[in-house]
C-alpha cells in the first residue's frame, strides 16, 4: 500500500524541501528561510509578475530559465536557484530600472527608513547608476482623494494599490491609465478617491507614491514607538499597529491577523488619531472634538475644574442618595470601554449602588441576551460559508473589514448570498437573492423564509422565485449558513429584527450567527454584563425585568430614577436628543467620558476618562474574539483609566470593588467567570481567544517587509513583557457561568404586521461610517467626508413625485417638515424614504433626521410632498 | 537562380477592382470551400490544415494544425482571428481585409467548423477604418447568403461572427494581450504559462487565436487539398507567403511568393518583385522579418526564405516583413526609430521592457542628435542584456512577453553591423548623414 | 437619463449583446462615445461604465491605454503621419514637419481654426505608398508635400466629406442585426457533433 505523497518536494538552491502543492515558489521559499526580493507580490492579493524583482531560474525542458517566482506554483521536483550570477545580474538589472527615473526624493519622503525599494536596493542593487538622461517629470504632488496624494514620479507601477481597488475594496476608483512608462494610477476626475479603504494603498505602496494626507511629513520611522494593539472604532476589532513620537500618537496601521483582518484597515480607524490626541488649547467642552483633562464639577450652574477628590466625593453623593431608593439610579453606556473597564463598573453599579439598571447601548442595537443565546460563527466561518443570510445595514459603512472578509466570499468562492435589502448596501451587486424589505416586516419576511411555502408580505416587490431560490439555498436545517444580525434601522423597534432573528433561529437549528452591532466594545460590554438580565462572562440573569436605556430616560424623564451615570456620550448616540436631553435636565447627571459634547451641558460631575491606545485591558469583537489592547500614550491631563475611577468611586461609596487594577481586574474576571481576560493579557499570543471555543490558537504568518512597511515587528507586547513581572497563571475557581438557551431568553415583545398607509413613505435611518460622532469630529482629515443630509428614494416612488435627484422634497414627520434634497437609489425599496443617522443638516447639526422619526412607533410613516 | 513563378492562393482576386463584392467572390469560386467542408466530418476538415503544415503567418509561425489539435482533448470555445496588424513595415493583412474580406470570413467559417466553436471574433486594426466597413458589409453579406447564422446552407452548423474593432495599439497583436483587448480592457499581455489561450483564453476558456493570412488560405486548402498545399515551399514552409517588401526599393509593395523556392534576392532585385534598389544604390541591409527581428547584412541576400532557413542564421522571418535599408540610410536613426517605437508601444506592465525601452531610445537619440559618448554602446549592449539576457536568438526574457525581447533586436544588428557608423555619430556629435 | 442619442444608445445596447460579456464591448462602445462627442466626454465614460458594468476609473484607465480614443476636444480632422521605419526612410519626419507647418499647429497639437489635429503616429499598414498619412484613419496618400497641401485645401472647402466623416465617426457600416444563431441551438448541436466524433473514433480503433 503506498503512501499518497501530500507534499510536494523541490530543490531550492541544492537544498531539498516540502512544500504545499498549489503553493508559489516564493511563499515556499521564504518558509524554508530562502527569502526572494519583490515589490509587486503581496501575499494577501493575487500575484501579476510586473516588477520582475523576484525572477529566479527554474530548471526546464530547455534548460534553466528565469521565472517570477511570485507566479509560478511548485511542482515535484522543480529546481530553483535564487542565487546564481545571472539571478543577481537581473535584480540589479530590475533596481537599475526602477532607478532610472526615480526621483531622489528619499530626503523629503514620507516612505525613507521604511521603503521597500531604498532596503533592497541596498542589498541587491549597485551603489551607482549609469542614466544620464532626463528623468521623467510630473506635477506632483496630486490629491486623488481626500485623505490620499499621488506622487507619479515615484511610483513604479507595481500596481498594488490599483489591485487593491478592484480585488479587495472592488470599488476600482483607481485604475492604471495610460500606457508604458506613461502609466500612471489615476482615478476619474467626477469621481475621486474616496473609497474608505484608501488608506490601505498607504500602507501597501513599496515607495513613497501614495501618502497620506494626515500622516505626511508627520514623523520618521526611526522617531516612531510602536505597540500592537486592536483598534476600537468599532468591533471588528482589527489589529493594529499603533506608533507614536513623543507622546503623541502618530500613525495606525494594519497588522496582518488571519483570523480577522489580513491587514487591512478602514480610514475611519487610521486616521482617527486626531480626536484622540486632541487639541492643546481645548476649552469647548461642549464639543466632541475636546478631550476632557480633569475632573469638572458644577458649580452655580457652570463646570468648572476639581480635583479628583472633590470631584468622586461629589459623584458618590450623588449616586448613593438616588440609589437609597428602589429604581432611583441606572447607567448608560459603556460600549467605548474595555472589558475590564466595563466589569469594574458592573460591579460598581450592580454591587455598591445596589442596582441592576446597566445598558451599554442606546436603543439602537439588539437585545444583548438573545444575541448571546444564538449559536455563533466566527468571522471566518462567515468568510467561507457556502450561504451567508445578512439582516443588516450596509456593513462597508458599519463594519467595513467586515465587508472586505464577506466579499471575498462572494467574489472568489463564489458562494451564495442572501440579502435582506433594508436600504443602500455595497454587498448588493454580489447578492444571490436580495430581498427587499420594508420597515416593519423584516420577521415576516423570515417566516415566509422558513416557511416552505411561506409568501412574501402582502404589497412586498420580494418575488416567489426570489424566495424559492433563497430556501433552497439555505436548505432544510440551515447546515453551512451563517446569518449576520444588526441593526439596520434605527427609526424601526428592535422588536421587529429580533422576531425575525428568533424565527431563523429555530427554524434553521443548523445554523450560525455572526452579530453585527458596530460600537467598539458593545459585545464586550455585553459579555461584562451592561445589560438588561445580562451578567459578566455572558451570564444570563432571569427574574425581574431591568430598565435598558430608553426605558431609564423614560424614567428619569417621570422622575422615577433620580440620577444617571454615563458612561460616555449620550445625546450624539441616542436618536431621540429631545427625548434625552429632557431626561437629563431632570435628573442629576455623573459622566465618565474621554471627550467632550453636548451631553456635558446637563452634566453635575465630569470625570475623566483614558480612551481608545491610551490603556490596557482587553476587548471583545463581534466574533466573540477577546485581543488586548495596550497603551501607547499617556492620557492627557489626569484623566484615569476605568478600572480606577471606579475603584476610586466605590471607595468613597464606603464599599472595595475587590480590584484596583487591570490586571487584577482581569484576573478576577477569569478568576470568577472563565472569561479568558488575564490569560490574553499574559499571552504573547497575536490573535486572542474565541469565547466559548477555547485552545483554537492562529498562527501568525512571518512579517514580510517588503509587504508590510513600516510594522517593525508582529511581537505582541503581552502583560507579562510589559509590567516586567511573572503573574501567576490564570485559575478558573469554578465552572464558566454559560449563556442562556435561546428557548430560556424571554421570548420578546410580538410584533404586529404594520399598516402602510397608501400615501406616506416608511421612514429607514440607516447609518454611514463617517458621522457626527467623536472619531470624526476630532480628526479634521476626516470632516470632508461627512455626508449632508439626503433623501434617499427609489425611482418608483421619485417617478411618483416627479423628481430627479438633485431636487428638493419636503418630508413631513410626526411633529414637523423639512426639506431635504433628493437621490436617486434603487437599493432603497419602493415605499421607504431613506436618511441616515449622522449625516450633517447646513448648520452642521444633525436635527433634521432625528425630528423625522417618532420615537413611539414600531415605524415612522412621513409623508412627502413637492414644493 | 531565377524567380520561380508562384501560384496566386491568398492574392487571387487582386486584378479585379471589385474585389471585395459578394459578386466578384462568388463568380470566382467564393464559398465553395465552405460547401466543401460541411459536407466532411470537422476533424477531417481540421486533418486538411494539418495535411497542408500550414505555419501560422502572423509572427511565431506556430503550426497551424498543431494549434489546432492541442485542443482536441477539450471542447473549444472561441475562435479569434487576428487582425490587429501593427508590426512596422507589415502590411499584407491590410491587403486581405480590404480586398478580400470574403475569402477572409469563408476561412473563419470553415476554421469554426473544423474546430467546433460556440463563436468566433475577428479583431481587426482600429485604424483600417474602411476595411471594417468592407468586413462589416462581407459580413452582412455572407449572413444574408446564409454562409453565417443558423443553419449554415442548411447544414447542422450554426455559427455567429463578430466584427471587434482595436483602438491603436501594437502590443495588442499579441495573442494573449488581443484577448485582453476582447474581453474590454487594457492590452496587457498574460504570463504564459499558464494562460496559453489554447488553455485560458478568452474569457478563461480554451481558444484557438489564428493570423488573418492563416485564416485566408484555408478555403483553398479545403478545395485542393492539404497536399496540394504542402507540395509548394520546401521543408516545413510549405504554401506559399505574402511578404511585404518596404524601404529603399524601387517597386516596394505585397508579393505573394512560394515559399523557399526564392530567395531574398529574388524579392530585392527581380523586376517582378522589388526591382532592386532606387537609384541603383547600394543595399547596406536589410530586415527580414519585421523590426522584431535582428538584421542581415548582403552577405545573406541568397537565403531562401524559409522558417528554418532564417531561424538558422539568427533571425526570423516573422511577419513577412522585409525593409530594405542602402547606402544612403543613417543605420543608428533607423535603430533609434524603431526603438522609440517599443518605447510607446510598450504596455508597461514589466520593468524591464518599461523602463529599459524608454532608457535605451534615449541613449539612442543622444547618439542620433549629438551627445553620444563611446561608452554609450557598451551600456546599450547591457541593457538590451537586462531585458534578453543572453542576447542570443531565439531571445531569452525577462519580461512577460516578446515585445521586450524585441527590443534589442535593431539596436544590437545595428551595433555589431556597424559599429563604425556610431564611432562616426560620436565623433561627430550627431548624425553625418544629409 | 441618457448621454448617447437615442440612435447611438440603440447601437450601444446591440453591441453589448453580441459578447458574452459586457464588458467585452468597451472598445467599440468608446468608438461609438467618439461619433457622437468627438471624443471621449466625461458623460460619455459614465455611460459606457454603466453600460461595461464597471467604474468611470476603470473605463477611463482602459480608454487611455488606446492611441484612438482622446480624453480631450480634438479637430474635426485628425491627420496621421507615419515616421516608422519605412515610412523615415522615405522622408516622413520631413513630411510631418511640413503638415505642422501647412496646419498651422505643432505635432499633437490642434489648430487655432479648430479644425486640424496633427499626431506623429505608428505604422499604419500602408508601407508600399510612404510616408503613409491618414485623416481620420482614413488612407489619403499623399506621399508628397505637393499633394499634401492640396489635400488639405480640399478638407478646408469640405470637398472630401463623403468619404472622410468628422473625426469618431469610424464605421458607417452597421452591422445588420444581433447574434442570429440561439446559444441553446449552438449548444446542442456542438454536443452533437462531439458524440458523433467520439463514435467515429471508437468505431475505427
Amino acid at each position: 500500500m503506498t503512501d499518497v505523497k501530500t507534499t510536494v518536494t523541490i530543490s531550492v538552491n541544492g537544498r531539498s524541501l516540502e512544500a504545499a502543492p498549489g503553493e508559489l515558489l516564493i511563499e515556499a521559499a521564504e518558509r524554508a528561510g530562502t527569502y526572494v526580493p519583490r515589490f509587486c507580490y503581496h501575499p494577501r492579493m493575487e500575484p501579476v509578475g510586473y516588477c520582475r524583482m523576484c525572477l529566479v531560474e527554474v530548471d526546464g525542458p530547455r534548460g534553466a530559465t528565469l521565472q517570477p517566482a511570485c507566479y509560478i506554483k511548485v511542482s515535484e521536483g522543480m529546481s530553483v536557484v535564487t542565487d546564481s550570477e545571472k539571478v543577481k545580474k537581473a535584480q540589479d538589472g530590475v533596481l537599475e530600472f526602477l532607478l532610472a527615473n526615480h526621483p531622489l526624493d528619499c530626503p523629503v519622503c514620507d516612505k525613507g527608513g521604511e521603503c521597500p525599494l531604498q532596503d533592497q536596493t541596498l542589498t541587491h542593487g549597485s551603489g551607482e547608476t549609469r542614466f544620464i538622461e532626463e528623468k521623467r517629470h510630473f506635477v506632483k504632488p496630486i490629491e486623488i482623494g481626500e485623505l490620499v496624494l499621488l506622487d507619479r514620479e515615484r511610483c513604479i507601477q507595481c500596481a498594488r494599490c490599483t489591485r487593491f481597488s478592484a480585488e479587495v475594496s472592488g470599488d476600482t476608483e483607481i485604475a492604471f491609465a495610460g500606457r508604458g512608462d506613461l502609466i500612471e494610477v489615476a482615478p476619474s476626475p467626477t469621481v475621486p478617491f474616496d473609497s474608505t479603504f484608501s488608506g490601505n494603498t498607504v500602507q501597501i505602496c513599496p515607495v513613497g507614491a501614495l501618502t497620506a494626507k494626515p500622516y505626511r511629513f508627520s514623523a520618521r520611522p526611526w522617531d516612531l514607538e510602536q505597540v500592537e494593539s486592536t483598534c476600537t472604532t468599532c468591533a471588528v476589532g482589527c489589529r493594529v499597529a499603533v506608533q507614536s513620537s513623543g507622546n503623541r500618537l502618530t500613525r495606525v496601521l494594519g497588522v496582518d491577523s488571519e483570523p480577522v483582518n489580513h491587514g487591512w484597515l478602514c480610514d475611519k480607524g487610521r486616521f482617527a488619531l486626531d480626536s484622540i490626541d486632541g487639541h492643546q488649547d481645548d476649552v469647548d467642552v461642549l464639543s466632541a472634538a475636546t478631550r476632557i483633562r480633569e475632573p469638572l464639577i458644577r458649580e452655580a450652574g457652570v463646570l468648572v475644574p476639581a480635583t479628583w477628590g472633590d470631584a468622586l466625593a461629589r459623584a458618590a453623593t450623588i449616586l448613593q442618595d438616588a440609589a437609597s431608593a428602589p429604581g432611583g439610579v441606572g447607567a448608560i453606556g459603556g460600549a467605548a470601554l474595555t472589558n475590564e473597564g466595563a466589569f469594574a463598573w458592573e460591579r460598581f453599579v450592580r454591587g455598591v449602588l445596589a442596582s441592576d439598571h446597566m445598558d451599554a447601548q442606546y436603543g439602537d442595537g439588539l437585545d444583548g441576551a438573545l444575541l448571546q443565546a444564538l449559536p455563533k460563527a466566527t468571522i471566518d466561518e462567515a468568510a467561507n460559508a457556502r450561504v451567508v443570510v445578512t439582516l443588516t445595514g450596509d456593513l462597508r459603512e458599519e463594519l467595513p473589514v467586515l465587508f472586505l472578509r464577506l466579499r471575498e466570499n462572494f467574489v472568489k468562492r463564489n458562494n451564495a448570498l442572501i440579502q435582506f435589502a433594508f436600504g443602500q448596501n455595497a454587498l448588493a451587486p454580489l447578492a444571490t437573492v436580495s430581498m427587499p424589505v420594508r420597515p416593519g416586516e423584516a420577521h415576516l419576511v423570515a417566516e415566509a423564509l422558513a416557511t416552505s411555502d411561506g409568501a412574501a408580505p402582502q404589497g412586498s416587490q420580494i418575488t416567489e422565485a426570489e424566495l424559492a431560490t433563497a430556501r433552497s439555498l439555505i436548505g432544510a436545517s440551515g447546515a453551512g449558513v451563517v446569518i449576520v444580525v444588526g441593526r439596520p434601522n434605527v427609526a424601526e423597534d428592535a422588536g421587529v429584527l429580533e422576531r425575525a432573528i428568533r424565527i431563523l433561529a429555530e427554524s434553521l437549528p443548523d445554523a450560525t450567527f455572526l452579530p453585527a452591532l458596530r460600537r467598539a466594545n458593545v459585545m464586550g460590554a455585553l459579555d461584562m454584563g451592561l445589560g438588561p438580565k445580562l451578567r459578566p462572562g455572558r451570564a444570563y440573569a432571569a427574574g425581574e425585568e431591568s430598565r435598558d436605556t430608553l426605558t431609564q430616560l423614560a424614567a428619569l424623564r417621570a422622575g422615577e430614577q433620580k440620577a444617571v451615570l454615563l458612561l460616555g456620550d449620550l445625546l450624539g448616540n441616542v436618536l431621540d436628543a429631545e427625548g434625552a436631553t429632557a431626561a437629563l435636565e431632570a435628573a442629576q447627571v455623573v459622566v465618565v467620558t474621554g471627550h467632550g459634547g453636548a451631553t456635558l451641558a446637563y452634566a453635575d460631575v465630569v470625570l475623566p476618562a483614558a480612551v481608545q491606545h491610551e490603556r490596557l485591558g482587553t476587548v471583545t469583537n463581534i466574533e466573540g474574539r477577546v485581543t488586548a489592547v495596550t497603551a501607547k500614550i499617556v492620557a492627557p491631563g489626569s484623566a484615569w483609566p476605568d478600572v480606577a475611577i471606579a475603584a476610586e468611586l466605590a471607595e468613597q461609596c464606603g464599599q472595595s470593588l475587590g480590584l484596583t487594577s487591570v490586571e487584577e481586574a482581569a484576573k478576577v474576571l477569569e478568576a470568577t467567570t472563565g472569561y479568558p481576560a488575564l490569560s490574553v493579557l499574559n499571552d504573547v499570543t497575536d490573535e486572542g481567544a474565541v469565547v466559548g471555543r477555547g485552545g483554537e490558537r492562529t498562527e501568525r504568518r512571518a512579517l514580510d517587509p517588503m509587504a508590510f512597511p513600516g510594522i517593525k515587528s508582529t511581537n505582541t507586547v503581552g502583560l507579562a513583557e510589559l509590567s516586567g513581572a511573572v503573574l501567576e497563571p490564570s485559575v478558573v475557581a469554578s465552572p464558566a457561568p454559560a449563556p442562556a438557551a435561546l428557548a430560556v431568553v424571554a421570548a420578546g415583545r410580538s410584533v404586529d404586521v404594520p399598516h402602510y398607509d397608501a400615501y406616506a413613505v416608511s421612514l429607514l435611518v440607516s447609518r454611514r461610517l463617517y458621522d457626527h460622532g467623536v472619531a470624526v469630529q476630532g480628526s479634521p482629515a476626516l470632516a470632508n467626508l461627512v455626508a449632508t443630509t439626503t433623501a434617499y428614494l427609489n425611482h418608483f416612488d421619485l417617478d411618483r413625485l416627479g423628481l430627479v435627484t438633485g431636487d428638493h422634497v419636503n418630508v413631513m414627520g410626526a411633529t414637523s417638515t423639512h426639506t431635504l434634497p433628493v437621490v436617486l437609489n434603487d437599493q432603497t425599496p419602493r415605499g421607504v424614504l431613506e436618511v441616515t443617522f449622522g449625516a450633517l443638516d447646513d448648520d452642521g447639526g444633525t436635527a433634521t433626521t432625528r425630528a423625522l422619526v417618532d420615537p413611539g412607533s414600531v415605524i415612522t410613516q412621513v409623508r412627502l410632498a413637492t414644493s | 537562380m531565377a524567380v520561380i513563378d508562384s501560384p496566386r492562393i491568398v492574392t487571387a482576386r487582386a486584378g479585379y477592382e471589385d474585389s471585395f463584392t459578394l459578386a466578384r467572390y462568388l463568380a470566382t469560386g467564393g464559398y465553395d470551400g465552405l460547401r466543401k467542408a460541411l459536407t466532411m466530418f470537422p476533424e477531417d476538415v481540421a486533418k486538411q490544415v494539418d495535411d497542408a503544415s500550414l505555419l501560422g503567418r502572423g509572427g511565431a509561425g506556430f503550426p497551424a494544425g498543431r494549434k489546432w489539435s492541442m485542443l482536441r482533448k477539450a471542447p473549444i470555445s472561441y475562435l479569434v482571428v487576428n487582425g490587429d496588424e501593427s508590426e512596422p513595415a507589415t502590411f499584407k493583412d491590410h491587403f486581405l481585409v480590404e480586398r478580400d474580406p470574403h475569402q477572409l470570413i469563408e476561412g473563419i467559417i470553415i476554421s469554426a467548423y473544423a474546430l467546433q466553436v460556440s463563436q468566433a471574433f475577428l479583431y481587426l486594426r482600429g485604424e483600417f477604418a474602411l476595411g471594417l466597413e468592407r468586413v462589416q458589409q462581407a459580413l452582412n453579406d455572407a449572413y444574408e447568403l446564409g454562409a453565417l447564422g443558423s443553419k449554415i446552407f442548411g447544414s447542422d452548423f450554426s455559427l455567429d461572427l463578430v466584427v471587434h474593432p482595436g483602438a491603436g495599439a501594437y502590443i495588442c497583436g499579441e495573442e494573449t494581450a488581443l484577448i485582453e483587448g476582447l474581453e474590454g480592457k487594457r492590452g496587457f499581455p498574460r504570463i504564459k504559462p499558464p494562460f496559453f489561450p489554447a488553455v485560458s483564453g478568452l474569457y478563461g476558456e480554451p481558444t484557438v487565436v489564428n493570423n488573418v493570412e492563416t485564416m485566408a488560405n484555408v478555403p483553398w486548402i479545403v478545395l485542393n487539398g492539404g497536399a496540394a498545399f504542402a507540395a509548394l515551399g520546401g521543408g516545413r514552409s510549405t504554401g506559399t507567403r505574402m511578404f511585404a517588401l518596404a524601404g529603399r526599393v524601387k517597386n516596394p509593395g505585397i508579393y505573394e511568393i512560394e515559399m523557399v523556392k526564392n530567395t531574398f534576392r529574388d524579392l530585392i532585385f527581380d523586376p517582378a518583385f522589388g526591382g532592386g534598389i532606387i537609384n541603383d544604390r547600394a543595399i547596406k541591409a536589410f530586415i527580414p522579418g519585421g523590426v522584431s527581428a535582428p538584421w542581415f547584412g548582403p552577405d545573406l541576400l541568397d537565403l531562401p526564405m524559409g522558417q528554418d532557413e532564417v531561424a538558422e542564421k539568427g533571425s526570423m522571418l516573422g511577419s513577412g516583413s522585409v525593409v530594405v535599408f542602402d547606402e544612403t540610410s543613417c543605420v543608428v536613426r533607423a535603430a533609434w526609430r524603431i526603438t522609440k517605437f517599443f518605447s510607446r508601444e510598450s504596455c508597461g506592465q514589466c520593468t524591464p521592457c518599461r523602463e529599459g525601452s524608454g532608457w535605451i531610445e534615449r541613449a539612442m537619440y543622444r547618439l542620433e542628435h549629438g551627445g553620444g559618448r563611446m561608452e554609450d554602446l557598451e551600456l546599450l549592449l547591457d541593457l538590451c542584456d537586462n531585458i534578453a539576457p543572453g542576447l542570443s536568438w531565439p531571445p531569452q526574457q525577462t519580461t512577460i512577453c516578446v515585445l521586450g525581447s524585441s527590443i534589442p533586436s535593431s539596436v544590437h544588428s545595428a551595433i555589431s553591423m556597424f559599429r563604425d557608423e556610431f564611432a562616426l555619430h560620436v565623433t561627430n556629435q550627431g548624425c553625418p548623414f544629409d | 437619463m441618457s448621454h448617447l442619442r437615442i440612435d447611438i444608445r440603440q447601437r450601444a445596447e446591440e453591441l453589448v449583446s453580441l459578447y458574452p460579456r459586457p464588458r467585452s464591448a468597451m472598445l467599440p462602445l468608446l468608438h461609438l462615445v467618439q461619433e457622437q462627442d468627438g471624443y471621449l466626454s466625461e458623460e460619455g465614460i459614465a455611460e459606457v461604465a454603466e453600460l461595461t458594468q464597471t467604474t468611470p476609473a476603470d473605463v477611463r484607465g482602459t480608454a487611455s491605454f488606446y492611441d484612438m480614443y482622446f480624453l480631450e476636444p480634438v479637430g474635426k480632422y485628425v491627420v496621421s503621419v507615419c515616421t516608422n521605419i519605412a515610412c523615415l526612410l522615405a522622408g516622413g519626419l520631413e513630411l510631418l514637419e511640413h503638415a505642422g507647418t501647412t496646419l498651422g499647429c505643432a505635432v499633437g497639437a490642434t489648430s487655432d481654426d479648430g479644425l486640424f489635429t496633427l499626431e506623429e503616429s505608428e505604422c499604419l499598414a500602408d508601407c508600399d505608398i510612404a510616408p503613409c498619412v491618414q485623416v481620420n484613419h482614413r488612407y489619403v496618400r499623399t506621399t508628397t508635400p505637393e499633394s499634401f497641401d492640396t489635400l488639405v485645401g480640399e478638407l478646408r472647402e469640405g470637398k472630401r466629406d463623403h468619404e472622410i466623416p468628422s473625426h469618431g465617426t469610424l464605421i458607417r457600416v452597421r452591422r445588420s442585426g444581433g447574434l442570429r444563431a440561439p446559444k441553446s441551438e449552438i449548444a446542442s448541436e456542438r454536443a452533437g457533433a462531439k458524440a458523433a466524433r467520439e463514435q467515429r473514433a471508437a468505431e475505427t480503433a
